[in-house]
């Protein structure tokens, strides 16, 4: 359904531009049909800035994006509009995803008057309960209150439903449940896992190692940019090849064991942009490869639905 | 080091009259023990750890005491709290690291924060020296400005700088929800180093992240909605709890290796009570699967094992 | 139980507007010299150019504020005088508002190359001295009437405003909320005027409010240097007058003292008025 093909964003910084920020470097990947894809990455891996790319929201400097074979950059207009009923988003604070001096359900009505404007009220209503029912939210206690009378988890839940009353087929989540309570998160979450059965596709972004492997079939690891491994979740966890998965997965604190005493070369803050592996400064193995330095290694299927970018990848048992 | 709490009672005071924010707690913590405090956003975790060290309107103190060393801490008042704060008692508080001046260097701030506790600085600087080395930060940090330092330098520059008078106890408050999964690690094992090395002899580590303090906790006190719901060692709180909060908070926790279409994971439906006007007894009661009549009364925090401490009533006397 | 918390917060703004001293005293003063300006004309049958009284008369039960060394009834001159201020303020002013706004929200919502331009034109504005640019338009406009020169204050003045109201737009540009109107295929320009000008509306108005009492005082300064309007009658020009006749020296002090106590009370009033409306919405300046 989704398609990422070699997609860059470069952003002009400094005095008149005259510097480059990548912020994403020729990232490629699939998300198919009742697919949920994770994108794990930490701060600065440019996860966020695909999303946004998905959506429209930031321009794409280099590659394509198709949707359904379309190129998404080409859309204008009316065409836009009906991207936006098949593709939509959630980020990550509910509180500000809200205008605070309108009433919460005014998104609803937003959606209504720009993709639904013929429909009678009574019509309205039903697709609205219906909508509110799928995600497990009683109307009574949400519709007509201002956003700071709800909590973060129905924010949250609200969201999803606006989109729902779009019939979107494809769903971007920004870290959606990273600033609600522990509590509630597994609600949301099990909640996105089974929109699955409406045969919808989602695009899972989160820095949290666990609530990829929750729910994801696919996960696409990112770092400073890049893909640095890819492929199915289990594959992944189970046997991480790259440098950084294995980094993340040996320091991701875990409630059934406890870290091992793996060194770690901690991020200073000037990182200069390379020519070569974006893990080069950091990565133990690069020391004796100086094709790490010069060439940015290709994505390599190392075993079937397993992808991995690393220059010693294939030397790997 | 020896820290009891007793009965401590803080509410914080609004237009609309009092915030219930922490309601008798009682509590202790051994020499060279490093308790986690974790419980979900407005538990009172936080008006915990400030009533310790600097308890100002509107928070105001209605009841307990604070027991340093068998010494009863003067936390009502502010001019006696400062022969302690910082040289028995610190805490890093929460996004210390964003609050650094950015038109200072990293230097300067110090020696200001030194001097303003009236420590020579000059003597200092050795002993200040020696903790960057501890923390892996070169010594041209003084020199340079906020902005020029990673998440993780900076939160090691806190800490550095809170623990400079090797405090008795050090309150952590979420030193790591802004940083990145390894520095995090780097971080919360240098916490861990401070107290081996007994720069600190007691840490209280304040997250609402229960894997963190698995990893390196000895005891961890949970807290719901300014009431304490159970303490005790790590293992016995992650692996067996018995208050049902603590049951229905970790097994809501997703872990590597858990998926979805295999195992559900379950929330806990509701949401905390509102703390302006809390309902009575047991604030757990009303998203409490095993909630009865006793719970109307508040639940006395008792010790059902040596070190385990519950609120229950189901637990503590389960006929009643 | 929704719409009481409508009325919550709209109630509690209005709860701390009056109680806020600031606000009522200054909102008091200003509309004081608006009434006077209103009224105050047809309390005088006279026309403030015309020759009606004894030479420089202090006052008197006929003539309140006495009159100029012509003969012209000051306190007619005032009054009217008082109007066209306020025409200024208002007109000027508001211009100086609206073109801020334009140029604020979309340099802050576009951004880019538009926002980059938008910066460019701002600060040649604010740099143009707007001194010699009169000096000329004086040379060739022989007649200038009141809404020529709030017309000129307008276009010169924005450029603060445009700044302002530019970093507020970009720190809302970048809430989620405007994500998801963009989602919604809502145009910018709708965008702007429906999610993000609702949420500036306290600084907007304190925008206006700063712009009104700043062109009165410009005003008054052209006025007084010569280089306001030709026709008409303004506070200003009642100072130049005075001070061109030598009302000083012969100590005519009825002639400029009024208007320019009125300038001062006026543009003062606004200024506190502002700073009360700040802590009206800013629940952190509150001295609760």
């Amino acid at each position: 359904m989704l398609k990422l093909d070699g997609v860059s964003k470069t952003y002009r910084v400094g005095t008149f531009g005259g510097k480059q920020l990548q912020a994403v470097s020729e990232v490629s990947f699939e998300v198919s049909d009742g697919e949920v894809v994770s994108l794990i990455g930490e701060s600065g891996s440019g996860k966020s800035t695909i999303g946004k790319m998905i959506l429209r929201l930031v321009t794409i400097t280099g590659g394509r994006i198709l949707f359904d074979g379309r190129d998404i950059s080409t859309l204008r207009g009316n065409a836009m509009k009906t991207y936006y009923r098949e593709v939509q988003g959630v980020f990550q604070d509910p509180f500000s995803s809200y205008n605070p001096i309108f009433k919460a359900d005014r998104v609803f009505e937003i959606v209504r008057d720009h993709f639904y404007p013929g429909v009678n009220d009574r019509e309205w209503d039903e697709k609205v309960r219906s909508s509110l029912e799928a995600v497990g939210l009683n109307p009574r206690h949400v519709m007509d209150k201002y956003p700071h009378q709800l909590s973060g988890g129905q924010l949250q839940r609200f969201l999803i439903a606006r989109a729902l009353l779009l019939d979107i087929r494809f769903l971007v989540a920004d870290e959606i449940i990273s600033m609600l309570d522990a509590s509630t998160r597994i609600d949301v979450l099990n909640l996105l896992a089974g929109l699955k059965g409406r045969g919808l596709a989602v695009l899972f972004i989160t820095h949290d190692l666990s609530l990829g492997y929750y729910i994801s079939e696919e996960a696409a690891i990112l770092y400073r940019g890049c893909v640095v491994e890819r492929g199915q979740t289990e594959k992944i966890y189970d046997r991480p090849i790259h440098p950084y998965t294995q980094m993340l997965m040996a320091s991701v604190p875990r409630l059934d064991q406890k870290w091992e005493d793996v060194e770690i070369e901690l991020r200073a803050k000037q990182e200069e942009p390379s020519t070569g592996c974006v893990y080069f400064e950091r990565c133990p193995k690069a020391r004796r490869d100086e094709r790490c330095r010069d060439q940015r290694p290709p994505l390599v299927e190392v075993e079937p639905r397993h992808f991995v970018a690393c220059a010693s990848a294939g030397k790997e048992g | 080091m020896s820290l009891r709490v007793e009965d401590l009672t803080v509410y914080y005071q609004t237009l609309r009259g009092d915030v219930r924010a922490l309601e008798c707690a009682t509590f202790s913590l051994a020499d060279g023990e490093i308790m986690g405090l974790a419980g979900e956003s407005g538990c009172g975790k936080t008006t915990l750890a400030n009533s310790l060290i600097l308890l100002v309107p509107p928070m105001r103190h209605v009841a307990g005491r604070v027991l340093l060393d068998g010494r009863e801490l003067p936390i009502c008042d502010v001019e006696a709290m400062n022969r302690y704060r910082f040289k028995e008692i610190s805490v890093i508080p929460q996004y210390a690291m964003n609050a650094m001046n950015p038109t200072r260097k990293i230097g300067r701030m110090a020696m200001e924060l030194l001097r303003s506790r009236r420590i020579d600085a000059k003597r200092a600087l050795p002993e200040l020296e020696r903790r960057l080395d501890l923390v892996e930060l070169s010594h041209n940090v003084l020199k340079m400005y906020p902005i020029e330092l990673s998440g993780g330098m900076k939160q090691r520059m806190v800490m550095v700088l809170s623990t400079l008078m090797d405090p008795s106890l050090l309150l952590a408050d979420e030193i790591t929800s802004a940083l990145d999964v390894s520095t995090q690690k780097a971080v919360v094992k240098m916490l861990v180093g401070f107290r081996d090395r007994e720069i600190v002899r007691s840490v209280i580590v304040i997250t609402h992240d229960m894997s963190i303090l698995y990893q390196i906790a000895d005891s961890i006190l949970i807290m719901y909605a300014g009431q304490l719901a159970e303490k005790g060692p790590t293992e016995t709180i992650i692996h067996s709890p018995r208050h049902p909060y603590t049951k229905l908070l970790i097994t809501s926790l997703p872990k590597v290796g858990v998926k979805h279409d295999e195992t559900r994971l379950k929330g806990i439906p509701g949401k905390p009570p509102l703390l302006l006007d809390p309902p009575e007894g047991c604030r757990f009661r009303e998203r409490c699967p095993v909630a009865f009549e006793a719970c109307r009364e508040v639940p006395p925090f008792l010790e059902i094992e040596p070190g385990h401490f519950v609120a229950c009533w189901k637990e503590t006397e389960p006929n009643a | 139980m929704a719409k009481d918390a409508d009325r919550k917060k709209r109630n509690e703004f209005l709860y701390f507007a009056l109680r806020n001293n600031k606000l009522k005293i200054g909102a008091l003063v200003v509309l004081l010299f608006v009434v006077l300006a209103s009224v105050g004309p047809l309390l005088t049958e006279y026309s403030p150019r015309a020759y009606v009284g004894p030479l420089a008369a202090p006052p008197s039960s006929e003539f309140w504020f006495g009159t100029t060394t012509f003969g012209q009834d000051v306190f007619t001159q005032f009054v009217v005088g008082l109007r066209a201020t306020f025409v200024v303020g208002a007109v000027g002013g508001g211009l100086a508002t609206l073109i801020g706004m334009l140029v604020g929200f979309i340099a802050g919502y576009r951004g880019g190359m538009v926002d980059e331009g938008l910066n460019v034109l701002t600060n040649i504005v604010l740099v143009i001295p707007t001194f010699a640019l009169l000096l000329i338009i004086a040379a060739y406009l022989k007649v200038r009437g009141i809404v020529t020169e709030s017309v000129f204050i307008g276009f010169t003045a924005w450029p603060w405003a445009a700044r302002a109201i530019r970093s507020q737009t970009l720190s809302l540009r970048s809430r989620e909320f405007v994500d998801l109107a963009r989602m919604s295929g809502m145009r910018p320009l709708r965008i702007i005027f429906t999610e993000i000008a609702p949420n500036m509306m306290s600084y907007l108005v304190m925008a206006f409010i700063l712009q009104f009492g700043g062109a009165i005082l410009i005003a008054a300064t052209l006025d007084f240097i010569g280089l306001g309007p030709t026709t008409g009658m303004s506070l200003g020009l009642m100072m130049q007058y005075a001070v061109l006749w030598g009302a000083l020296p012969l100590g005519i002090w009825w002639w400029f003292v009024p208007p320019g106590a009125a300038i001062a009370a006026i543009v003062g009033a606004l200024y506190i008025m502002n700073v009360g409306l700040d802590e009206v919405f800013n629940p952190k300046l509150r001295e609760t």
